[in-house]
């Protein structure tokens, strides 16, 4: 039953796009992820319109006052088990940000983050590796 | 037949498990070929049964203020009525002459309640976008359920004023498909696109417009939930085409029907890749006005033998 389940999140990650106010980078780039160029399909990642039906969040952006309880809701309102994937340097600390009055500090002090993907912003290629990994860490 | 028999018929062969199984098959042909359009690989065969795997083992949530009731049986009304819809549809098919009455008014209806469940279950969510789901799947409903009614008049007219499915199939094993005639052309062209809106595929995916909508009454759904919603729709899409071929193209109890099958499948997703989607009031209008005029010429001709 769990070899099952492991299988079953392995191959069809379905994420959700968090665009924690992000400057756009990020987000760009995870919409080249989903096209044909690189069709990430193959490995059954889709992109669903809703968090009910995520099982990986990406994450964009540098978390501030104001996009904290939006995070929170939305990683409160994904069914578990989900993995949560921060995409951009702006996820790993808190970047060029870090002495503004608006920033919260990185998001590890509030959500558990599986995977870091660096990069400002990351290529494609990165993205799905690090989509990879975190499936790994299952 | 005994009640083990009944039972057997219902759940394994050819109701629940075996149409759930070939149907998720063929929505893994559904996302191939649109892959092949978009020039890209595609996923890997096995990729509708993981999805389906995934969805049954992940945590089933009810959003806080809703009916858990009409929440939970919104899924399960589409699911029990592909169901019993498969059952009819086989031993129609394979034993025309049997003492099992099936009428296609039953069948019309029971086609209808899939439509009913999604309603039932994106009104109950206590969503903004899948009220608006609900209200736009609602109008869709109404919109094909016309001209798709007029094209089933026109089968039953063709096959002599009877309305049960045996004598349908039987009358076109006498005198060929009903298909190669004018009237059978124009019935199988409304059939066809009474399905595309059925299965909300592109042309008429209103309902659950990604783009505007999310997933429309689906956005609350998840789990077994939406599991169920996604198997009943593979369903949907496994038996429509079936369905079309019986009362038109002369039943599928032969190795032909296989190829027909892929055919209208086929068909259907070149129509889903090839067309932008209309807005609810456009679609009303394609449905009455356009293929009602047209299926009520249909009429007309079946009414002169044509």
């Amino acid at each position: 039953m769990a070899n099952a389940k492991l299988w079953g999140l392995k191959k069809s990650p379905w994420v959700f796009h968090v665009a924690a106010a992000s400057c756009n980078n990020c987000d760009i780039e995870i919409l080249d992820v989903l096209t044909p160029r690189w069709d990430v399909e193959r490995f059954g990642i889709v992109l669903v319109g809703s968090p009910r039906h995520a099982d990986a969040l990406l994450i964009t952006g540098v978390l501030n006052r104001k996009s904290l309880p939006r995070v929170l809701r939305v990683y409160e309102q994904t069914p578990k088990p989900c993995l949560v994937i921060g995409v951009g340097t702006c996820t790993v600390h808190t970047h060029m940000f870090e002495p503004s009055y608006n920033v919260v500090g990185p998001y590890d002090k509030h959500i558990p983050v599986d995977v870091y993907i660096p990069g400002c912003p990351p290529k494609p290629e990165a993205i799905i590796i690090g989509v990879v990994k975190a499936l790994q860490r299952l | 037949m005994n009640v083990l028999n009944i039972i057997f018929a219902y759940i394994v062969f050819p109701g629940f498990l075996f149409t759930a199984v070939i149907g998720l098959f063929i929505t893994w042909i559904d996302r191939k070929v649109t892959a092949r359009v978009q020039m890209r690989v595609g996923p890997p065969w096995f990729q509708p049964y993981a999805d389906f795997l995934k969805l049954l083992l992940k945590e089933t949530m009810i959003p806080e203020g809703s009916s858990k009731l009409l929440f939970l049986l919104g899924p399960l009304l589409g699911l029990v009525a592909m169901s019993i819809f498969s059952v009819m549809l086989f031993s129609m098919n394979f034993n025309p002459q049997g003492s099992f009455v099936g009428d296609v008014i039953v069948m019309v209806y029971l086609l209808a309640l899939p439509p009913i469940g999604i309603i039932i279950g994106g009104s109950a969510s206590k969503n903004p976008l899948a009220s608006v789901g609900a209200s736009r799947e609602m109008t869709q409903y109404f919109a094909y359920e016309l001209p798709f009614l007029f094209a089933v008049a026109i089968v039953i007219l063709k096959a002599g004023g009877s309305i049960k499915f045996g004598d349908i199939i039987i009358a076109q094993q006498s005198t060929g498909p009903f298909l190669y005639s004018v009237s059978g052309v124009i019935a199988a062209i409304v059939i066809l696109l009474s399905i595309q809106a059925k299965l909300s595929f592109v042309p008429f995916d209103i309902p659950e417009a990604e783009q505007e909508i999310m997933a429309g009454p689906y956005i609350e759904y998840s789990g077994v939930a939406l599991a169920i919603f996604k198997v009943s729709r593979a369903m949907m899409f496994f038996i429509l085409p079936l369905f079309l071929i019986s009362i038109l193209w002369g039943g599928f109890a032969s190795w032909w029907a296989v190829l027909k099958f892929l055919l209208i499948v086929v068909l259907i997703v070149l129509i889903k890749n090839t067309n932008p989607r209309l807005r609810i009031d456009q679609s009303l209008k394609f449905f009455w006005v356009g293929l009602g005029t047209l299926s009520i010429i249909g009429l007309i001709l079946a009414f002169n033998n044509l």
